[in-house]
């Protein structure tokens, strides 16, 4: 019984001394994020009506304007110069992309109506 | 230190519910009437999980950042409050390129970071740094040659040369060489920064030989890559918001590039490397060529009396509308022609104007009704029984050699039945091929008319005729 416990011990030990190993369950963590999240956005997306593909597309891209989260976390984190600088680079052209991407999708939706305005717009 | 160092794990409850804002605001655009609330829901998402990040304990100074996010966010506010609704595809290319750039930036610093700190890189952060590095740069590039091209600083013909596919074949194999150096023998880099370079010559290389009229297929595409970018910088930082945020993304982009090809009936692969187009302008290869063959001319003041004791009005708009600016004109004509009892619908093929529903937004903005407009499968049936299909600067979208010349280039691409309707009228600036370039065998029917001169004008003459019949 002892013997048993302590082979099991040495199994989970050994286990997680080995970084490879956890870094593998890691990546499948991720990956399956990833592939269920593709499944998710094909049956998203494919409800979309033709008439509003192109405010989808602005759209997505403002949401692919995520990165800036990523962005800050390196230009953050004063690591090297050359590190910091590069991440400050991609924090000003995430933050253009979220920004402009929202506010132009933002600009189109509006105009879409059912009926014409009365009065007329402008 | 951020904000005040708030433990991780509530970050990522924050990006967990910026996750879930995310996939609520996408669906509501399924619907115009809702699609304004869902973009407004994904934005209250993404302010949720910046605002989060600027809480991180690894952000070391956050006022630096928001300094960042102020020059940056500054910038897009002030191009997306100025931009011109025809200008909306080279928009989003812009946007689209910041994005994979930000990407390739992101993850090329946290490498750098990496290899600095003498950490051990396993194989799956070195794997996703390259594919994060690589495909956000040819996004990047890609991008900015898009935009080029919509814009005209850049010939929207396609560039070729002999020899092309083996020169970029070649940039491709010394990228992937490059990364498994990278990845299995040396985390060197300038290794990584010699990929950057080759990636963004490879973007340049790959869009280059692609023609105007295929830009709708490459920014979808070039969306998708930015979006798997995202991903992959998301492995590279164990960051599961923007591995969601950007495989949702990488699934739009895919969907709109099967879709947009679907539309045009050519393969990705085709118009990826087919160089297909000249841009407009000259004609290139119909089988009948039709040099010197009569055309039936109309005035204004005929037309109108056509259109005006019309039952049915089929409107098909194309670029050449939203060029000459002449939404609004247009539709003040459908309305006086509604007045007078005229049945007014819009049909709209899948690919008209420059980027995947881009017509239906120019029409949004000269406010008609999105009740008015309807797809291709929708109205084709439709044609049959309409009086007069009245074709406002579009041309290769109703060029029936599409349905019967099997050595038109365009052969197979779902087309408007525009020819099945009683009668026909092309408004035109002159007799110029469309944007593929290719010669049109409607305007010879005996049941066409043309008529010439700039799309705003001649609407708004047609829209005056009606009011004084």
């Amino acid at each position: 019984m002892g013997n048993l416990l302590m082979s099991l011990q040495s199994v989970t030990q050994q286990a997680t001394d080995q970084p490879s190993n956890d870094q593998g369950i890691v990546l499948l963590g991720s990956l399956t994020i990833f592939v269920l999240a593709v499944f998710l956005g094909f049956e998203i997306i494919s409800k979309v009506p033709t008439t509003l593909h192109t405010p989808l597309m602005s759209g997505t891209n403002a949401i692919h304007g995520i990165v800036l989260v990523g962005a800050m976390v390196v230009a953050g984190a004063f690591d090297t110069t050359l590190a910091t600088i590069l991440g400050f680079v991609a924090v000003i052209f995430a933050a253009g992309n979220v920004v402009g991407g929202f506010v132009v999708t933002d600009r189109m939706l509006q105009m879409f109506r059912k009926r014409p305005q009365p009065g007329g717009k402008k | 230190m951020g904000f005040l160092n708030v433990p991780h794990i509530y970050l990522n409850i924050a990006y967990l519910i910026a996750a879930i804002f995310f996939i609520l605001g996408l669906k509501r655009l399924s619907s115009p009437a809702t699609a304004r609330s869902g973009n407004q829901v994904a934005a209250v998402g993404m302010a949720i999980a910046v605002v989060a990040t600027l809480f991180d304990q690894n952000v070391l100074n956050p006022w630096y950042i928001v300094v960042g996010i102020i020059i940056g966010g500054g910038i897009g506010f002030v191009l997306a409050r100025g931009v011109q609704m025809t200008a909306m595809p080279q928009m989003v290319a812009l946007f689209n390129g910041m994005g994979g750039g930000a990407a390739a930036l992101t993850s090329t610093s946290e490498f750098l970071k990496l290899v600095n700190a003498g950490e051990a890189i396993s194989y799956d952060v070195a794997i996703t740094t390259i594919l994060g590095v690589v495909i956000g740069s040819i996004s990047l590039s890609g991008s900015v040659i898009a935009l080029g091209k919509l814009q005209g600083f850049i010939s929207a013909s396609p560039v070729t040369y002999k020899g092309q596919q083996v020169v970029n074949g070649i940039i491709f194999a010394v990228i992937v060489l490059l990364g498994l150096y990278v990845i299995v023998i040396d985390h060197n880099q300038f290794a990584l920064f010699a990929m950057i370079v080759l990636a963004l010559a490879l973007g340049v290389a790959m869009v280059m030989p692609i023609g105007g009229a295929d830009m709708p297929v490459v920014i979808s595409l070039l969306n998708s890559f930015t979006g798997l970018a995202a991903a992959f910088t998301g492995f590279v930082l164990r960051s599961n918001v923007l591995i969601i945020s950007g495989a949702l993304v990488g699934a739009s982009g895919t969907l709109l590039t099967q879709l947009m090809s679907k539309a045009m009936n050519r393969s990705l692969t085709n118009v990826l490397f087919g160089a297909f187009g000249t841009g407009g302008g000259e004609v290139a290869g119909s089988s009948a060529s039709a040099e010197g063959r009569p055309i039936r001319e109309v005035t204004a003041d005929d037309a109108a009396t056509m259109l005006a004791y019309a039952n049915q009005v089929i409107i098909v708009p194309g670029y050449g509308m939203a060029v000459a600016r002449a939404q609004n004109a247009v539709q003040e004509l459908a309305n006086l022609l509604e007045q007078k009892g005229v049945e007014v619908k819009y049909a709209i093929h899948p690919v008209a104007g420059r980027m995947p529903g881009h017509m239906n937004v120019l029409l949004a903005e000269a406010d008609v009704p999105y009740t008015q407009l309807y797809e291709m499968d929708d109205i084709n049936p439709e044609f049959t029984h309409t009086d007069v299909a009245l074709i406002i600067g579009a041309n290769d979208v109703v060029n029936p050699a599409a349905r019967n010349d099997t050595k038109s280039p365009i052969y197979g691409m779902p087309i408007l039945d525009v020819d099945k309707a009683s009668n026909v009228i092309v408004m035109k600036r002159s007799m110029r091929s469309g944007f593929a370039g290719i010669e049109n065998e409607l305007f010879y029917e005996p049941q066409t008319s043309m008529l010439f001169g700039d799309a705003k004008e001649t609407a708004e003459s047609l829209a005056s005729a009606v009011k004084q019949l």
